[in-house]
């Protein structure tokens, strides 16, 4: 008997394993950034995100997503510019920034909270992000959160950079994911 | 004894080309520093911060202006001579109102919004759009050249008036 529940929940899991790439043209990873108390928003135009998600198998849900940090646009091109210097993401030895989750827990009313591991520049870390989850009518999951990262605990924005009174150490990264069924 | 403009019409007066004189400087230096550093971020959102000093000067001086008559020019000048300075009176003001909207509304196009003295956000002018951001700013240049040679001309006028009219034109706003 409880053999039997096992062998099913190994089914169940393997059955989620399966992970959908989120679409990225309905797909989004933005973050606010505060310079001189001026919020300014920016995105990552490229990333791949790989989804298994079913509120009802936690256990069995996996999320990863991977961004490239090359591709981030601060505004202007000279923030761009700025961006891949080593004071900054150093891209040219850190090209991607990772978060990967196994961990889920429900909050209620449709929320969520991913707990994984986020590499950036080289160091990696516990990372709990809140969402919500939305069902649409062809069945595919919107995704969406919202969270502050502190920028001074991966190192971006060094040396001068590190004075939060001109670059905050807050960024909102605002993120949605459509995952298609 | 000549007749002069009202204290707070000189204060206001000197206070705003004074910011103008700062503004100009500091966009200048700016346009011209290469790449992103802490040094150039923080000079463009000084230049910021004097510019809107500068539209709320100019939007006080007008009502302080439209409420209290400035003292009538020299009976000696010639009527032309009048026109012309009246003239060059009127584009100042327009331009004082023009340059400084014209950056924030470059500002708002590049999608950064301005934080006055880092205290108050205002509003965005419009929504970011890079395309027109380059031909925002090409207009705020003219604009600011334009503004900073009239009001040259209008300094050279005043003296010409003060050291060879030796008339009372540059006392009244002293």
């Amino acid at each position: 008997m409880r053999k039997t529940t096992l062998t099913l929940a190994l089914l169940a899991s393997a059955g989620l394993a399966h992970a959908t790439p989120a679409d990225p043209a309905k797909s989004s990873v933005k973050f606010v950034f505060t310079q001189m108390n001026v919020p300014v928003e920016g995105q990552f135009k490229k990333f791949a995100a790989d989804v298994a998600f079913d509120n009802a198998k936690l256990d069995a849900s996996k999320v990863s997503i991977a961004v490239d940090l090359a591709a981030a646009d601060a505004g202007s091109s000279d923030a761009n510019q700025a961006m891949q210097m080593k004071e900054w993401f150093n891209t040219s030895a850190f090209p991607k920034a990772t978060f990967t989750a196994t961990q889920f827990k429900s909050l209620g009313a449709g929320k969520f909270q991913a707990i994984g591991q986020f590499a950036l520049k080289g160091k990696t870390a516990n990372l709990t992000v809140p969402f919500t989850v939305k069902p649409d009518a062809a069945k595919g999951q919107w995704f969406e959160g919202s969270f502050p990262l502190s920028r001074l605990a991966w190192k971006v924005g060094e040396g001068e950079w590190s004075d939060v009174g001109a670059v905050a150490d807050a960024v909102q990264v605002k993120f949605k994911l459509y995952v298609p069924k | 004894m000549s007749v002069k403009y009202t204290l707070p019409a000189r204060a206001l007066h000197w206070l705003t080309a004074l910011a103008i004189i700062a503004a100009f400087a500091l966009g200048i230096t700016t346009d011209n520093m290469e790449g992103f550093s802490m040094q150039k971020l923080k000079l463009i959102n000084y230049h910021k911060w004097i510019g809107i000093a500068v539209l709320l000067l100019v939007a006080l001086r007008l009502l302080w202006r439209l409420s209290h008559r400035p003292p009538e020019l020299p009976a000696n000048m010639a009527s032309w001579e009048k026109q012309v300075a009246h003239l060059t009176h009127i584009v100042l003001y327009v331009l004082m109102f023009a340059v400084p909207l014209g950056g924030w509304l470059y500002s708002s196009a590049k999608g950064y919004p301005v934080v006055w003295l880092g205290l108050v956000q205002l509003p965005d002018l419009m929504a970011k759009n890079e395309d027109v951001a380059g031909l925002i700013k090409f207009g705020h240049k003219i604009g600011a050249w334009t503004l900073i040679g009239l009001a040259l001309a209008h300094a050279a006028a005043a003296l010409k008036h003060h050291f060879i009219q030796r008339d009372d034109v540059l006392k009244r706003m002293l």
